[in-house]
């Protein structure tokens, strides 16, 4: 059995708006990455996946607030730690983030070799330039970058060769776990493939030991990642195998996001893509039972009634919906039925 | 025996350079492209292929260096801005950026009653016209009470790229020229607004330019496959054809590049 590297057990956390309000955008999750698996979330935007990256680091700055719940990162708890020490400690070195726009988060007046020095010295002072340098150039060749983009500023690079270079300074102080926060919906198929390619030339050299995906990009989730969690509205709606989830999806949200899959394959001009109708809830006063009832085709009346739990059916698999598996199943298989004729 | 298809817009040798001297770049060259009524055409490249500048020219935005483009048989004269607003009541686009494609300054009513004046509704009783938005902001799934009075940035990404949809319901154009309408957006949203645009095309038999860097999205959506390789057109032809079985190495390299499920995803050929 292999050892968990991240475990989140039911993380809460809130946005407050400047007007007072709490808006619970991630509602206790729970979640375990082992050593050398990698997690896809996937989810429609608003939905809270990028609320949950940031919680997982367990550094919060304002309007994000820490609630409740526990983060243990290979056996340490973070959760509740100041931020300034989860930053010097934490991050960079234990967990490291890709954020959705690593575009923008090179400083254009720096040559990249100067940030990385300013990421090494803020948790390593007697660092000496040389080593650093050395450092950098090692990392960049076992990751198939030209040493050359070192010594440029940000703007002579190509937006796939900036993603890159982000990605290789976030793993610069070998972090076990890395965020990788849609790394590749900025960029065009080519350069997506490079990147992920990169990201999992990292799993296999052992340089970060798991890995969180997210993206709203089936299809990619589903090659890049062995488990997936579907989220709505905070919460967790449906975990299982990436196979499970994109072949056999049993919520009927998650059965509406596969709906929406684009591939070009055999057989897609043949269907009729699925959309899911409305948006989702406001946060500030989420409903009380299914947060999925008021757009779901399938909803009944005792839906809204009451919370939902997640429902574990075992291998790993759990779904927060009040139908019961089979029936669930009975009631696709007759929906496909109407819809071939 | 195949019906005889009106030939729509055309364009023969049509070619931009922009700079000149050293700093010279081919953005598109020499590109035919044929336009048929009620067509859905797809033009597919990576970025810097020069879809947009085509785009670009099609609609008038930027000038031509070279080649003609024909419209309804005629060559097309912007010359003047009277005879350019009579090409755009014909030819319409959406874009990529929903968050750039509005006055910020105006609000949401003023951005539709725009669109009815210029299909000659400005003399209408201001009930008609509150039926006519309410129309083509519920053929998108929004409703206009609640948009009325509103500006812009108050909505999200797929509400401002409906409601670019629902401004081409009231302008209904012949040419509707879509560039890159759902690289911004979601994948559950993306599902929506294709569905609308279909819709648009068969309610109106519109023809649609989808201009897109997604292979599947130009699969699922499109009759025809135009694919650009630095300003040229490397490979045409019916989806199934281009799509399914590619000929050239540059359509197979994009296929491949794409994430797939049904098939094995190679990671080997970058």
């Amino acid at each position: 059995m292999s050892n968990a590297m991240l475990e989140v057990r039911e993380l809460t956390t809130k946005y407050i708006t400047r007007f007072g309000e709490d808006v619970y955008a991630v509602d206790h999750v729970s979640l375990k990455v082992e050593e050398g698996k990698t997690l896809g979330i996937a989810g429609e935007s608003g939905c809270g996946k990028s609320t949950l990256a940031l919680s997982l680091m367990g550094y919060y700055f304002p309007p994000l607030h820490y609630t409740s719940g526990e983060i243990i990162i290979d056996g340490h708890n973070i959760s509740g730690m100041d931020p300034d020490v989860v930053r010097k400690m934490i991050l960079g070195a234990e967990i490291a983030y890709i954020p959705q726009s690593a575009m923008n988060a090179l400083n254009p007046t720096q040559k990249i070799i100067h940030f990385i020095e300013d990421v090494i010295q803020e948790h390593d002072l007697y660092v000496t330039k040389k080593d650093i340098s050395d450092r950098a150039r090692i990392l960049f060749e076992t990751l198939g970058l030209p040493a050359e983009v070192l010594q440029k500023y940000p703007v002579e690079l190509s937006g796939g060769m900036k993603q890159r270079t982000v990605i290789a300074v976030s793993v610069l102080l070998l972090p076990k776990v890395l965020i990788a926060d849609e790394p590749s919906s900025a960029l065009d198929v080519t350069s997506q493939k490079m990147v992920i390619k990169m990201l999992r030339q990292l799993m296999e050299t052992g340089l970060i030991s798991s890995m969180i995906f997210i993206t709203h990009e089936l299809p990619l989730l589903y090659n890049v990642t062995d488990d997936i969690m579907v989220m709505y509205a905070g919460q967790i709606v449906e975990k299982g195998s990436a196979r499970e989830i994109v072949f056999d999806p049993l919520h009927p949200y998650a059965k509406g996001l596969m709906g929406s899959i684009i591939v070009p394959e055999k057989g897609l001009r043949d269907v009729k893509l699925a959309a899911i109708p409305g948006v989702p809830p406001n946060l500030k006063n989420p409903p009380s039972g299914c947060r999925f009832a008021k757009r779901c085709k399938f909803a009944r009346m005792e839906c809204e009634a009451f919370s939902i739990p997640l429902r574990d059916i075992g291998g790993g698999r759990a779904y927060r919906c009040i139908i019961p598996e089979k029936e669930l199943r009975e009631i696709y298989a007759k929906e496909a039925y109407k819809n071939a004729r | 025996m195949p019906v005889e298809k009106k030939l729509y817009l055309s364009t023969s040798g049509l070619t931009k350079v922009f700079g000149f001297g050293r700093n010279k770049t081919l953005a598109v060259d020499h590109v035919d492209l044929n336009l048929y009524e009620g067509e859905v055409v797809s033009i597919v490249g990576e970025s810097g292929s020069g879809k947009t500048t085509l785009a670009k020219m099609l609609l008038g935005l930027i000038s031509t260096t070279e080649g003609d483009i024909y419209f309804q048989g005629k060559k097309r004269d912007i010359s003047t801005h009277r005879k350019k607003k009579e090409y755009w009541k014909n030819i319409q686009a959406i874009f990529q950026d929903p968050f750039s494609s509005y006055n910020i300054f105006n609000k949401i009513d003023t951005v539709l009653l725009d669109c009815i004046a210029m299909r000659g509704g400005r003399r209408l009783p201001y009930a008609k016209k509150v039926e006519l938005m309410t129309e083509a902001c519920s053929f998108v799934n929004l409703k206009f009470e609640e948009l009325t009075n509103k500006y812009p940035f108050e909505l999200s990404g797929g509400q401002m790229q409906r409601l670019m949809i629902a401004r081409i319901f009231l302008l209904k154009p012949k040419i509707l020229l879509a560039d890159e309408p759902t690289s911004m957006i979601d994948a559950c949203s993306r599902a929506t607004i294709l569905d609308e645009l279909m819709q648009l095309r068969n309610e109106n038999g519109m023809t649609i330019i989808f201009i897109t860097h997604d292979i599947g999205l130009a699969y699922y959506v499109s009759d025809k496959v135009y694919i650009m390789e630095h300003g040229k057109f490397v490979e045409s032809g019916s989806a199934d054809e281009v799509i399914l079985s590619p000929r050239e190495p540059y359509t197979q390299r994009l296929i491949n590049d794409v994430p797939k499920i049904y098939e094995e995803w190679d990671l080997s050929t970058v």
